[in-house]
């Protein structure tokens, strides 16, 4: 089924300018894509009227997550980007919105589709953006006891400590205490 | 079901908190879950993900384009064809370019025989797990001869790294495809007499039916796609609906089934595999139809030029030298794409900045998103019926942690 992407466009501007005015503050189509620029304040509103209306029926969250702009220098640093799908509708759209540094957080969205759980759990793991209102937000692919957001732009690529074990004056140099093993060895047999 | 009823008299009792995997047979994989038990009834169930984490996403950022391509292999390990169409058609979404029809055809083609390996491995590892283990002998018979057609035509069995941004890496031959054509043939026989196997099979019906339900709404608004999602009910394949490649052009049917049990899971991948059969068949002949055109597209820009063009002319040799070096630019740009993978929707977002690496590869994968359902279907259900919900989910951990 093809999609009608000026019209659906349209119909998204004239909607969502009429319900939600200054905060949206562009609407792009580029490779036969839409993406909606939002403030990030009425987020969870904006989400919940794409979902219930009935021209846009947005009823599946196909993949949220989170991009850092702070190797192109950008202010403010991050997106958070959701790519939205209608099964009844077969249309998809983009909402972005932009997310500082200094206060690195954002309303979830897992009251409008639960499925942003573990999506929003990631963001939060890989990029330390913090979804306020999500019901369980822990790190979830990277160890608990991590310190840093690996997907940043700033986390190097082969991570901050080492995790060798060193034959110095303590063969544990390095090593989170949660690593280190129960049975020591004693020093003179290394 | 009157038999699986456990009288729940044990609510003066406390609960007990059991672990299961990362190391367990029946998980698919490095699967974690804590079950609290209530007797022999989860109570609370909970999985723990993220033993299989290469961080592929970051690994992205730091190497070409061309360079990714192995590293989609090796994410959904079942269906590399699949995963490595994906990630070059995002690409080509990005640089707009549009393949042959030639090419088209061999990706559909090959995107079926990959989802019916996948679906062949879910099965048969899914009936192991509950003790009918001629039906996983059987599965693995048939997927071997999968590998060997994936061999012949890429040089690897298992991570086959075939797609190319613009094409594929080596032309389809008339031994090939006459390979393909016996197995295709030979197929639906098999899959037929394992279909009376097992829909035949007390112990089996008894283990799926009525076993870790959950609606059409529920697994919609959990972020289910694929199989799982189409067994409660939900009409959405993206093949049929946004189509891809050459799927529109062929006749056939999405698979649905309405009771959302394991059951119907079982029965979708059942059907998709006698639909894949089909789509494969037509795909064949339209690639064989269009044996005489080119397979790649003509960009030397993107796409590596042939070896004999690079002995020959200086300019081919320059283009080869820099794709090799360097790597083809991809203009700023922020796309997704997403196909219909055999674990359901596949998709990568891309946002590029102009240089030959990615500035961020997010990778949406099917099994991920499918584990969330893990909770509601297993809450209520017996311990033991934990393992055959995992299995008709059919999650794969290096999809899921990537």
């Amino acid at each position: 089924m093809a999609v009608d992407l000026e019209q659906l466009k349209q119909l998204l501007n004239n909607k969502l300018k009429e319900h939600f005015g200054e905060a949206i503050l562009s609407i792009t189509q580029s490779h036969g894509e839409l993406t909606i620029l939002v403030e990030k304040a009425p987020i969870l509103a904006i989400m919940k009227f794409l979902r219930d209306d009935t021209d846009f029926q947005f009823n599946y969250l196909s993949y949220m997550t989170a991009v850092d702009y702070s190797a192109q220098a950008r202010t403010p640093r991050y997106d958070v980007v959701y790519n939205l799908y209608s099964v009844p509708k077969t249309h998809r759209v983009r909402i972005k919105a932009h997310v500082s540094e200094e206060d690195p957080t954002i309303d979830s969205v897992f009251p409008v589709w639960s499925g942003a759980n573990f999506q929003e759990r990631e963001a939060y793991d890989m990029f330390g953006i913090t979804f306020k209102g999500h019901p369980d937000l822990r790190r979830i692919l990277m160890p608990e006891d991590w310190e840093g957001h690996p997907l940043r732009k700033d986390f190097p690529l082969g991570g901050v400590k080492s995790f060798y074990f060193k034959r110095s004056s303590d063969p544990h140099v390095g090593e989170p205490k949660s690593l280190v093993p129960r049975i020591r060895v004693q020093q003179s047999d290394i | 079901m009157a038999i699986r009823t456990v009288e729940k008299s044990y609510s003066n009792l406390e609960t007990m908190t059991i672990n299961m995997g990362p190391q367990h047979p029946s998980t698919h994989g490095v699967l974690q879950v804590i079950l609290e038990l209530d007797g022999e009834t989860v109570t609370s169930l909970k999985p723990v993900l993220g033993y299989l984490h290469r961080a592929k996403e970051k690994h992205a950022e730091h190497k070409t384009y061309h360079q990714f391509i192995p590293y989609t292999d090796r994410m959904d390990y079942l269906s590399p064809m699949s995963n490595n169409t994906a990630f070059v058609m995002t690409v080509e979404k990005a640089l707009q370019i549009e393949i042959t029809p030639r090419c088209k055809y061999l990706r559909t083609l090959l995107c079926e025989l990959a989802r019916i390996s996948a679906h062949l491995l879910a099965i048969g590892t899914g009936a192991l797990e509950l003790g009918a283990m001629t039906i996983f002998m059987w599965s693995f018979t048939e997927r071997e001869k999968l590998y060997d057609i994936f061999e012949f035509i890429s040089g690897a069995r298992f991570t086959v790294s075939y797609m190319r941004v613009g094409g594929v890496a080596r032309a389809d031959y008339p031994e090939w495809r006459k390979r393909v054509r016996k197995f295709i043939t030979e197929f639906p026989k098999v899959l037929q007499e394992m279909e009376d196997m097992m829909n035949g099979n007390e112990i089996f019906l008894q283990r799926v039916i009525g076993v870790g339900k959950i609606s059409g709404q529920e697994a919609l608004d959990l972020g289910l796609s694929g199989p799982t999602l189409r067994g409660s009910g939900i009409d959405w394949d993206i093949r049929k609906d946004n189509p891809y490649l050459a799927y529109e052009e062929f006749d056939w049917e999405v698979a649905v089934e309405t009771e959302g049990d394991c059951m119907s899971r079982y029965l979708v991948r059942m059907k998709e595999m006698y639909q894949s059969t089909k789509i494969a068949m037509q795909a064949l002949d339209a690639l064989e139809k269009h044996q005489d055109q080119p397979m790649n597209i003509d960009n030397p820009k993107v796409i590596f030029p042939s070896k004999d063009r690079v002995k020959k002319s200086m300019e081919d040799l320059i283009h080869h030298f820099l794709l090799a070096s360097e790597g083809f630019k991809v203009p700023p740009a922020e796309v997704y794409h997403s196909i219909e993978a055999p674990k359901g929707e596949l998709g990568f977002h891309l946002v590029s900045d102009g240089s030959s690496k990615a500035y961020r590869l997010g990778i949406k994968s099917p099994s991920f998103n499918n584990l969330q359902g893990l909770r509601r279907m297993g809450e209520g259900a017996l311990l033991a019926d934990v393992v055959a919900i995992i299995a008709s989910i059919d999650p794969v951990m290096g999809e899921v942690d990537r």
